[in-house]
C-alpha cells in the first residue's frame, strides 16, 4: 500500500499535466449540498436564510444520528454542516461526528473529518482530546497521505498537554525520506513551539538540521521557527546570519527549482521571510549588519522586474536596510527605490511607498523632503486610505514648527471620516501631538482655533463608548498633568484643561473622590502665574463640578476670596458670583447646567429677545434708550461736549466692528450680538444674576460657542491682520485665507509649512515672490524618477498700479516660461467681484521661450480682497494633456483710482450718497508735517486717493473704484482730527465700498 | 500575520471563510458583512488595501468573486495581494471553472488553503507542492 502511495506522490508532476481538472465537477449540483448552496444563493432576506438553515440543521441532525448513514454520506453531511457554521449557525451536535469521520473514514473522508474538526473546534476545546488517538494512529500509518493529514491537523491545532504523547513520532518524521513529511513535521514542531515552547527546547539542534535540509521546502518551513526565535532573542542566533545571507543569495540568484518561481521571480515569499529575519539580526548590530550589506544590495538590484511581487520584495528590502545598522550608500539606494513607489501611477504602489516613507522617516525625517509635492497631492487624494496613510506619515515628521498645520490637517480629515476606529486612532494622535508639542511648545502663540478645534472634537462625538474612552483618557491625562508642576504649562493649555475637566470629569467620578478635581482646579487659582483669562475658565469649570458637598465647600471658599477680597476684575467677580449662587442652590444649578444637557446644543437667542421685558420696564421707568457705542460717540461729536474719545479707542476691534454692522442688516446685527455674548456689553444691560446665568449657559453650549468665546473672551483682542468677517462681509475669499487660496498655491504654502524644520532647503525649493508665482509641474511621462521637476512656469504678475496711477484698468499679465515646447491654454476664473474686459489666451510656448498673456480686469463689486484663480492646461508634443492651477490675490487697492473733483462737487455728491460709515483711525505723526497732512499723504500714497482739500483740522478725500470703461463708483472720505485720532466718515452710493476701503485705510495706517 | 481569508460573491454572500484567530461563530457574519461592505464600496481606481479596526484588509476581485484577507499591521500588503493571486492560480489549475467549482467543492478549497496558510503564516507557495496532497487524495478515492 505504502509503495503505491509513494509512487503516486512521486508521479505527481506528470499526473498534473495529464489531468489538471481532476477534481472538477465531481459533485453534482443536484446533491444535497448542491441544493443547499443553490437555496442559499437564491435567498433574499436574512429571515429566509434563518428558516432555510434551521431546516437544514434539523435534517443534518437526523442523518448523523441514523445508524444507516455511511461514512461517504457522513462526509457530505460534514461539508453541509461546515456551510451552516460558516453562515453563523452553530452545528455543535456534528462535532463528535466529525471526529468519528476522522477516525473511521477512508482517506478522503478522513481528510474531510480532520478539516471539519479544524474548522469546528478551537484550540482549547476538550473535544480535541478525543482526536489524539486518531492522530497518533495516523502518524504511524504506512499510508503517507494519512501521515500528511495527521501532521497538517497537528500543526493547526493540538491540545497542549498531549504534545508529549506524539512528540517522539513527530520528531522521527524529521528524518523521513519524503520532503513533504519532513516539511510538515517541521511545521508541526513550530506549532508546538508556539503553544508550548518548553516542550520542544531539547530539539533545537534538529531545527538547525531542518534549516540545512537539502529540500528548499523543508528549509523554508524551518524559517518560521527561526523568525520567531530570533524575534524573541536575536543575540542567541547571530551565528545564523551567515547561513541566512547565503540562503538569500542563492534564492535571489535563482538557484531554486523553477517551480518555486512566481511570475519568474524566485520564491518571493521566501525572500521576504529572509529579509525579515535579517532585519531582526542586524538591528543595532554593526558587525552583523556588515555581513548582509552585499546581499541586500543585490536584492535591491535584482528586483528590477516591473511586477507587483518585486515591489513587495523591494518594500521589505527597504525596511530591512533602514532597520539594520546604516550604511549610507545603501540607504541612498533604498531611498531612491522609495521614489519609484511614491511616484508610481499604480495606486497600490503609491500606498506602499507612503508606508515605506512612514517607516524610513522615523530614522531620518529629511527623507520626506524629495517627495513633498507627492505627499501633498496624496493628502488631497480621493482615496481615504491614501489620505489616512499620508497623515500617518505626517504624524511621524511632526516637529515644533509644523505641528499646527499637521494637526489642522488631521482635524480636517476627522471631520470627513465616519469610521469609528480610525477616528479614535487619529484623535489619539491629535491628542498626543496637541498635548506633547502644541501646548507645551507653542501654547500661547499658536492660533486660538487649534485648541478650539480640539475641544469641539471632544465634544461633538456621539455619546458612544469610544468617545467616552477618549474623553476619559483626556480627563485622566489632564488630571495627572495638574498633579505635577503646572507653572510651565501655557495658559491656553490650562484653559483647555479646565474646560475638559469641567465637562467630562463626571466620567471618572465613580472611581475617585469627587473633590479631587475641584482641589486641583482650586490650586490652579492659587498660583500666581495663572492669568485672569485662565482663572475665568477655571471658575467656569468649577461651576459645572460643584455637585458634591466637598466641592460646594471648596467652591464657597474660592468665591469668598474673589468676592470679598477685592478682586478688581469684573469678569472674575461675575464668575465667582455665579459659582457662589449655583453651588448653594442645587435646584437652580440643575436647571441651568443640566447633567443630561451636555449632549444637546442649547438654542441661542441672538436677538436677546428675552431681555425685551426688562428693557421695556426700564424704558417705562425713565431709562434712556440703548445706543450703540458708535451712535454714542457720534452724538458726542455732534454735541461737541467733553471729549470721551478714549472710550472709543478702548473698545476692542470686535466691538467697534459691531457698530459698523449695526445699521446694516438684522442678520449682521445678530452676529454682532452673538459675538458679544460673553462680553461686558451683556452685563451692561443685565441687572439680575439669573439673567447673567442665561449668558453663561450659552457660553458653555456646544454649537458655535467656542469661536465666539475666543474672540470675546480674550480681553485685549489683538488687531487682526486679516479682515474679520464683520468688516468685510462681501468678500468670502478673504474670510478664510487658507481655504480661499487656489489649490496649487495652497499646496506650495502647505508644503513649506509641512516640511518646515526638515533639513536645509536645498532639495526642491519652493519660492514665493511678492507678485509672481512659481509653479513646479511634475512630469509623469517617463518612468525615470529624476524628472520630478521639468517644467517651470511663472505665470501672472500684476502691473504695478503705482506707476500707472491714472490708468483706467488693472492689467494682469501671465508670463510662461517653458523648458520644453508645449501647447498651452490658460483659463482664468474670475470671482463674481471681478470681470475681465479683455484677455489674450496663450497658444504655444516653444522650448526655452517665454510667452506673455495679458488680461485686463476690473472690480465689479468692492471687496477687500479677491482671489483670481486659473487653470493652465498644457501639453507636450506627444504627451498627455496636463494642467496646473495657479492663483493670485488682488487687493481692493489695486482697483482704486483718485477721483478728481472740486470742493463744490464734493459737497453735492456727499449729500446724494446714502451709504456711510464712521470710524476712528490712527493718526500718523511725523516731525515736519501736520498730523492730518501726514495721515492723508500716507493714504494717498498707499491707496491712490485724491485729497480734495484740507481746511483746518478737516480734510476731504475722494477716490473711485475701477469698474469698466468710463465707470467707477466713487467713495468720499471726510476726515477730522479728534484728539489723538482721525475720525473718518465715508460715504458712497454702494454699501460695500466704504467697508472694504475702511479696512485698507486701517491697514495702511497701521503699517505706516 | 494573516487573520482570516474570505471568499465572497458580489451579493456579499460568504462562499468560504477561514479564521486564523479565534472569532466566535455568532460574531463572524456581522464581521464579514462589515468587511465585505468596505471592500465592495471601493472604486476600481482606489487602492486594494483597506484599514479596518486595528488590522488591514487586502482584497482582490476575480469576476464575480471577491477574495478578502485580513492581515496584521506588520504584514506586507502587496505580498498578500500576490499571494491571493497565487492561490487563484492554484484553484485555476485544479478546477475547470473556479467560481462555480469552489461553491460545490468547499472541502477541497479548504484543503488547498490548509497547504498554503497555517497559523496565519504562508507555508507553501509552490503550486505543484500545494496541490500534491489533494491530487494524491483524488487518486486514492478513485482507486476505491
Amino acid at each position: 500500500m505504502s509503495d503505491v502511495v509513494e509512487k503516486t506522490l512521486s508521479a505527481l508532476p506528470s499526473l498534473l499535466s495529464l489531468d489538471s481538472q481532476a477534481g472538477a465537477g465531481k459533485l453534482s449540483p443536484s446533491s444535497k449540498l448542491g441544493n443547499l448552496i443553490k437555496g442559499i444563493t437564491e435567498l433574499t432576506s436574512k429571515h429566509e436564510e434563518e428558516t432555510l438553515i434551521k431546516k437544514e440543521l434539523e435534517s443534518i441532525k437526523e442523518q448523523v444520528a441514523s445508524p444507516n448513514t455511511t461514512m461517504r454520506q457522513m462526509k457530505e453531511i460534514m461539508v453541509r454542516a461546515i456551510y451552516c457554521e460558516m453562515l453563523g449557525y452553530q452545528a455543535s451536535f456534528s462535532y463528535i461526528h466529525a471526529i468519528k469521520l476522522a477516525q473511521q473514514g477512508s482517506v478522503l473522508e478522513k481528510r474531510v473529518g480532520y478539516l471539519a474538526v479544524s474548522l469546528f473546534l478551537n484550540e482549547t476545546d476538550e473535544f480535541l482530546l478525543l482526536l489524539v488517538n486518531t492522530v497518533l494512529k495516523d502518524l504511524q500509518s504506512t499510508n503517507l497521505i494519512e501521515v500528511c493529514m495527521a501532521l497538517t491537523v497537528v500543526s493547526q491545532m493540538f491540545p497542549k498537554d498531549m504534545i508529549p504523547a506524539i512528540l517522539p513520532v513527530v520528531e522521527e518524521k524529521l528524518t523521513h525520506p519524503k520532503e513533504i513529511i519532513r516539511r510538515k513535521a517541521v511545521l508541526a514542531l513550530y506549532k508546538f513551539y508556539l503553544i508550548a515552547p518548553n516542550q520542544v527546547q531539547h530539539i533545537h539542534s534538529k531545527f538547525r538540521k531542518a534549516l540545512c535540509d537539502k529540500d528548499p521546502g523543508v528549509m523554508t518551513a524551518s524559517l518560521h521557527i527561526y523568525l520567531q526565535l530570533i524575534k524573541e532573542n536575536p543575540e542567541s542566533y547571530k551565528d545564523l546570519t551567515g547561513s541566512m545571507v547565503t540562503i538569500l543569495r542563492q534564492v535571489v540568484g535563482g538557484k531554486l527549482p523553477l517551480d518555486f518561481n512566481y511570475h519568474s521571480v524566485p520564491a518571493p515569499w521566501l525572500q521576504i521571510q529572509l529579509l525579515r529575519i535579517l532585519a531582526y539580526l542586524g538591528k543595532e548590530d554593526q558587525g552583523t549588519s556588515e555581513m548582509m550589506y552585499d546581499v541586500l544590495e543585490e536584492s535591491l538590484r535584482r528586483a528590477e522586474m516591473n511586477h507587483n511581487i518585486t515591489y513587495a520584495i523591494l518594500f521589505e528590502c527597504v525596511k530591512t536596510i533602514y532597520t539594520v545598522h546604516p550604511k549610507s550608500q545603501l540607504l541612498e539606494k533604498a531611498a531612491e527605490c522609495i521614489g519609484n513607489f511614491v511616484l508610481s501611477p499604480k495606486i497600490n504602489l503609491k500606498y506602499l511607498g507612503l508606508k515605506a516613507l512612514t517607516y524610513v522617516v522615523q530614522q531620518d525625517a529629511n527623507l520626506a523632503l524629495p517627495h513633498q509635492m507627492t505627499i501633498i497631492e496624496c493628502l488631497d487624494h480621493s482615496d481615504v486610505i491614501i489620505k489616512r496613510e499620508t497623515l500617518e506619515l505626517l504624524f511621524r515628521i511632526t516637529n515644533a514648527q509644523n505641528v499646527t498645520v499637521i494637526v489642522e490637517k488631521m482635524l480636517e480629515f476627522l471631520r470627513l471620516t465616519c469610521d469609528d476606529y480610525s477616528t479614535i486612532d487619529l484623535v489619539g494622535k491629535v491628542a498626543e501631538l496637541t498635548m506633547n508639542s502644541v501646548f507645551s511648545l507653542g501654547g500661547d502663540v499658536m492660533q486660538p482655533d487649534i485648541p478650539n478645534n480640539f475641544l469641539r472634537l471632544l465634544a461633538e462625538g456621539v455619546d458612544n463608548v469610544e468617545d467616552r474612552q477618549l474623553r476619559l483618557f483626556a480627563v485622566d491625562s489632564y488630571v495627572s498633568l495638574l498633579q505635577g508642576e503646572t507653572a510651565k504649562l501655557p495658559q491656553r493649555f490650562l484653559q483647555v484643561i479646565s474646560w475638559v475637566l469641567g465637562e467630562y470629569s463626571y466620567l471618572r467620578e465613580e472611581e475617585s473622590d469627587p473633590g479631587s478635581v475641584m482641589r486641583l482646579l482650586a490650586r490652579l487659582l492659587d498660583q500666581r502665574h495663572t492669568s485672569t483669562e485662565t482663572r475665568s475658565w477655571v471658575l467656569g469649570a468649577m461651576t459645572k463640578l460643584c455637585s458634591s458637598p466637598v466641592s460646594v465647600a471648596l467652591a464657597r471658599d474660592v468665591c469668598e476670596r474673589y468676592l470679598y477680597s477685592g478682586s478688581l476684575n469684573t469678569v472674575l467677580r461675575q464668575k465667582a458670583q455665579e459659582l457662589m449662587i449655583l453651588s448653594q442652590d442645587t435646584k437652580l444649578r440643575a436647571r441651568v447646567l443640566p447633567a443630561e444637557g451636555r449632549l444637546e446644543s442649547p438654542e441661542v437667542d441672538s436677538s436677546l429677545s428675552f431681555l425685551d421685558g426688562y428693557v421695556s420696564d426700564a424704558l417705562a421707568a425713565g431709562a434712556a434708550p440703548y445706543k450703540s457705542p458708535h451712535q454714542r460717540q457720534e452724538d458726542l461729536v455732534q454735541e461737541k461736549a467733553l471729549s470721551l474719545e478714549p472710550y472709543g479707542l478702548s473698545l476692542p476691534v470686535s466691538l467697534s466692528s459691531c457698530s459698523i454692522t449695526d445699521r446694516r442688516s438684522p442678520t449682521l446685527l445678530s452676529m454682532s450680538s452673538g459675538l458679544s455674548g460673553n462680553s461686558t456689553e451683556l452685563s451692561h444691560q443685565e441687572g439680575s444674576t439669573t439673567l447673567k446665568l442665561e449668558g453663561v449657559k450659552r457660553v458653555w453650549g456646544k454649537d458655535g460657542y467656542l469661536a465666539q468665546q475666543q474672540s470675546a473672551g480674550e480681553t485685549p483682542t489683538p488687531l487682526v491682520e486679516l479682515p474679520s468677517p464683520l468688516l468685510s462681509p462681501q468678500s468670502p475669499p478673504s474670510q478664510k485665507p487658507s481655504s480661499g487660496l487656489e489649490p496649487d498655491q495652497e499646496k506650495r504654502q502647505l508644503a513649506s509649512s509641512l516640511f518646515v524644520g526638515l533639513g536645509s532647503h536645498n532639495s526642491v525649493c519652493l519660492v514665493r515672490l511678492p507678485s509672481t508665482v512659481w509653479l513646479f509641474i511634475k512630469n509623469c511621462q517617463s518612468a525615470n524618477q529624476s524628472n520630478v521637476v521639468k517644467s517651470l512656469f511663472k505665470p501672472f504678475y500684476i502691473n504695478s498700479c503705482q506707476s500707472k496711477n491714472h490708468g483706467s484698468f488693472v492689467k494682469v499679465s501671465g508670463i510662461f516660461a517653458a523648458r520644453k515646447s508645449c501647447q498651452t491654454d490658460d483659463s482664468c476664473c474670475f470671482p463674481p467681484q471681478i470681470s475681465c474686459i479683455s484677455g489674450s489666451p496663450l497658444k504655444e510656448v516653444k522650448g526655452h521661450s517665454v510667452s506673455v498673456c495679458l488680461h485686463t480686469v476690473v472690480m465689479k463689486r468692492a471687496s477687500v480682497q479677491v482671489e483670481l484663480a486659473g487653470l493652465l492646461s498644457y501639453q507636450r508634443p506627444l504627451g498627455q494633456p496636463q494642467a496646473a492651477q495657479f492663483s493670485l490675490s488682488l487687493s481692493l487697492k489695486h482697483f482704486l483710482r483718485p477721483l478728481t473733483v472740486s470742493t463744490g462737487d464734493y459737497g453735492k455728491m456727499w449729500l446724494s450718497f446714502s451709504h456711510d460709515l464712521k470710524q476712528n483711525l490712527r493718526l500718523v505723526t511725523t516731525e515736519h508735517q501736520e498730523p492730518l497732512t501726514a495721515t492723508l499723504d500716507a493714504l494717498k500714497g498707499k491707496l491712490h486717493l485724491h485729497v480734495v482739500d484740507i481746511i483746518g483740522s478737516e480734510g476731504i478725500v475722494a477716490c473711485r473704484l475701477l469698474q469698466g470703461p468710463g465707470q467707477g463708483q466713487p467713495c468720499l472720505l471726510h476726515c477730522r482730527v479728534h484728539a489723538d485720532s482721525l475720525a473718518v466718515w465715508l460715504r458712497s452710493p454702494v454699501p460695500e465700498l466704504p467697508d472694504s476701503l475702511l479696512y485698507h485705510c486701517q491697514k495702511a495706517l497701521t503699517e505706516t | 500575520m494573516i487573520k482570516f481569508l474570505l471568499m465572497v460573491n458580489k451579493q456579499g454572500q460568504t462562499r468560504l471563510s477561514k479564521y486564523y484567530e479565534q472569532v466566535d461563530i455568532e460574531k463572524r457574519p456581522s464581521l464579514e458583512t462589515d468587511v465585505v461592505k468596505r471592500c465592495l464600496s471601493r472604486k476600481k481606481e482606489e487602492c486594494s488595501f483597506v484599514e479596518y479596526k486595528d488590522f488591514r484588509l487586502v482584497y482582490r476581485q476575480y469576476a464575480a468573486l471577491f477574495i478578502v484577507v485580513g492581515i496584521s499591521d506588520t504584514e506586507n500588503e502587496l505580498s498578500i495581494y500576490e499571494l491571493v493571486h497565487n492561490f487563484v492560480e492554484v484553484l485555476d489549475k485544479y478546477f475547470s471553472r473556479v467560481v462555480s467549482s469552489i461553491m460545490f467543492n468547499l472541502d477541497k478549497v479548504h484543503i488547498i488553503i490548509d497547504e498554503i496558510i497555517q497559523n496565519g503564516h504562508i507555508v507553501e507557495t509552490n503550486k505543484n507542492r500545494i496541490l500534491a496532497p489533494l491530487l494524491a487524495l483524488d487518486k486514492m478515492a478513485e482507486a476505491h
